[in-house]
């Protein structure tokens, strides 16, 4: 125990005495807060639009106008040739060609339908398909006034219509905000644990003092303790900083408990402890562990459903998930500050975290050989 | 002798050394391309004894203080030491002796205070309880004891591995290289150190390039591609050199040497310092040299027979 004691106190005095890892603690948190929930923004805004109108007519002139006033389009230009808008798109000062045809009012007025043309600059996914969507919800609200202002009414129209309105649970604003923060936040904890701590095991193995400590009596188990232990306490530390600005800067207030979060997040700094620890016995310099740990930083992130859902991604990447112990950490943080779940909603993702924590520490224990 | 005292363990450990190795071999790397690092190195070292292992770069003599301290496992081979066998008891040698490695590995992020401290700490010791048997060493860096370790210059910091490997009382003392990039003044004081630790009845194994510095030890084993060449006290090392040894000086250094090459009494010769040392079959005759020496021009050669040191034993054992 008083050895225990010792490692632990050198630990932190080592800690406390790096600047750049101080930094890295305190700052870190602070700035992804402050950034990457106002940049990671899925809603797609300022769609450029060209609109080649070959009618030039009232309700040619009326969908142009509705389209720019619902504030996700910016128009471009407004030309009667599709090639000179096409032009734009190559020049990439476009997103969208919207193209109507010459007869357009005649059309719908006498036939009482009529086409247009849409072409999408597919270079940026996600802007090309939301923007059509956009584009095309707004037409068909354009379509429906239009037909409104025909039927006389009491007159019951013909035409069958369904319309749908939703409400959002849990998030009733779509603030995606609230949807960032979390993940973000857990993020952070993650690199704590896993790779503040892989770097550390490895400097000691770099700059020989693992060497100086192996010829000592000290037990395995009490340098593994000394090393976890520090990073499970920071780990838990960047997270309450990170709640904290959650609920500072973005009003985010738990709709569940923090026992709650703590306590899963007690557990899910454990298993990936273990990550980190396994991560050092596979390597042998501190710039190998950074490296490693960048890879499978990636992975976890990309993969973890911070940015893009799980439930969409191929069925192989929806299986890598499942290994993924950030996708679960993600999940639950989502679950308890959005829904209010609580420790028995995620009972089976308490299980799972607790399968990784054996699975990681064992294989890095049985790895870690002090005897080399 | 304190044959009893030493051989309390009942199977009865081969000899009554503080280690003895037997037959140790390691070798580095896959099938495809093996190094030898050790191949059956065998030697005794004796309870309180200064025991030197000399030999180049390379030689194995770091692989084999790392196999004598636990850190590595050797192939084949055994070795006990202060009567624990190192690959069963590896647990009891660690509380018992102390190892500096070649390299500085204290904490260099730590005041000298706290690596000390630390260490005591680990070994389940206090820095007060065994203050006496580095009080010398440390006296001299307990004034930078607040300055990290990181910032000690080289001599302090090697002070200070020292007293580090010391604070526990150890048995047995391992050094590896300990004044590989020390200055000369600091390695004469880091041998009289070691001179009163050995006083204290420490074993103390050290290992270094620098022939020089046999002398200093009790006995010595010459180590090279992991075999040793002799293990013996400097004198008798020195006593088993059997040929006519001079000294030779002349204008031309480089050219004397070849020259000397071709000559068909000479055995060996190399440079040593200002002079070429140069080995001779017995019976030459030094008019024969010298008119030798007049024929390819070194006129003005100086040459004089000298006592060989315990480097000109290590290149007579190396050629055989």
């Amino acid at each position: 125990m008083r050895t225990l004691k010792f490692l632990l106190q050198k630990e932190f005095r080592q800690i406390f005495r790096d600047p750049a890892i101080l930094r890295i603690i305190f700052l870190v948190p602070v700035i992804q807060l402050l950034v990457l929930p106002w940049a990671a923004d899925y809603e797609v805004k300022n769609i450029r639009l060209s609109v080649v109108d070959h009618d030039h007519s009232k309700y040619s002139r009326q969908l142009r106008e509705k389209i720019t006033a619902s504030g996700y389009f910016q128009l471009n230009d407004y030309s009667s040739s599709y090639n000179s808008a096409l032009h734009e798109v190559e020049k990439d000062r476009s997103d969208l060609i919207l193209e109507i045809p010459a007869s357009f009012e005649k059309e719908l007025v006498k036939e009482d339908q009529s086409t247009l043309f849409m072409a999408v600059n597919a270079i940026n996914g996600t802007k090309a398909n939301l923007g059509a969507a956009y584009l095309r919800s707004i037409i068909q609200d354009y379509n429906r006034e239009v037909r409104l202002k025909w039927v006389q009414f009491p007159r019951f129209s013909a035409e069958q219509n369904i319309e749908i309105t939703s409400s959002n649970w849990f998030n009733p604003l779509l603030n995606y905000k609230y949807f960032m923060v979390p993940g973000i936040l857990v993020s952070l904890v993650t690199m704590v644990g896993a790779f503040l701590t892989s770097l550390n095991i490895v400097k000691e193995k770099e700059i020989g003092t693992i060497e100086q400590i192996n010829v000592t009596p000290v037990r395995k188990v009490h340098f593994i303790l000394g090393k976890l232990i520090p990073f499970w306490i920071l780990g838990l530390a960047m997270l309450t900083i990170g709640l904290t600005l959650a609920r500072v800067i973005y009003g985010i207030t738990p709709v569940g408990s923090f026992l709650t979060i703590y306590c899963f997040a007690a557990l899910y700094l454990l298993a990936v402890l273990g990550l980190g620890l396994l991560v050092s016995t596979y390597t042998g310099s501190q710039q190998q562990a950074m490296l490693l740990s960048f890879f499978i930083m990636m992975v976890f992130i990309l993969l973890g459903g911070l940015f893009t859902s799980i439930d969409s991604m191929p069925a192989w990447a929806q299986a890598i998930t499942k290994i993924n112990p950030v996708s679960y950490f993600i999940e639950v943080m989502r679950m308890v500050i959005l829904k209010g779940s609580s420790l028995f909603d995620i009972r089976y993702h308490l299980l799972t975290i607790l399968g990784f924590a054996v699975v990681l520490n064992g294989s890095a224990v049985i790895n870690y050989r002090k005897r080399a | 002798m304190e044959k009893s005292f030493l051989n309390k363990k009942p199977n009865g450990s081969p000899g009554d050394g503080a280690v003895v190795v037997e037959n140790i071999v390691k070798h580095y790397g896959s099938n495809k391309e093996t190094v030898q690092a050790l191949r059956g190195v065998s030697f005794e070292v004796k309870k309180g004894e200064m025991f030197g292992i000399i030999g180049p770069d390379g030689a194995g003599k770091t692989s084999l203080f790392r196999i004598l301290t636990t850190l590595l496992l050797p192939d084949g081979g055994s070795a006990i030491v202060n009567g624990h066998d190192i690959v069963k008891e590896y647990k009891a040698i660690r509380k018992e002796v102390g190892y500096m490695p070649g390299r500085f590995s204290l904490y260099q992020d730590l005041t000298v205070a706290e690596n000390l401290e630390f260490f005591a700490t680990i070994f389940n010791t206090t820095i007060e309880e065994n203050y006496d048997l580095i009080k010398d060493i440390y006296s001299q860096i307990e004034k930078f004891k607040e300055r990290r370790a990181g910032k000690l210059s080289g001599g302090m910091k090697q002070k200070l591995a020292l007293s580090c490997a010391l604070i526990h009382r150890p048995v047995v003392l391992f050094l590896d290289e300990p004044t590989t990039g020390v200055d000369v003044v600091s390695r004469k004081e880091f041998w009289d150190m070691l001179k009163q630790l050995k006083a204290q009845g420490i074993t103390i194994l050290v290992s270094t390039p620098y022939m020089d510095e046999a002398g200093l030890c009790d006995r010595v084993a010459l180590i090279q591609n992991g075999q040793l060449l002799s293990v013996d006290t400097p004198q008798a090392i020195i006593g088993q050199y059997n040929r006519p040894l001079l000294a030779i000086k002349a204008q031309q250094m480089l050219r004397l040497q070849n020259d000397l090459k071709q000559y068909e009494d000479v055995e060996d010769c190399y440079p040593f310092g200002e002079y070429h040392h140069l080995v001779m079959k017995a019976g030459y005759r030094e008019e024969q040299l010298r008119s030798f020496l007049e024929q390819h021009g070194h006129h003005s050669a100086e040459v004089c027979t000298i006592q060989p040191n315990i480097e000109d034993c290590f290149m007579a054992l190396m050629k055989n």
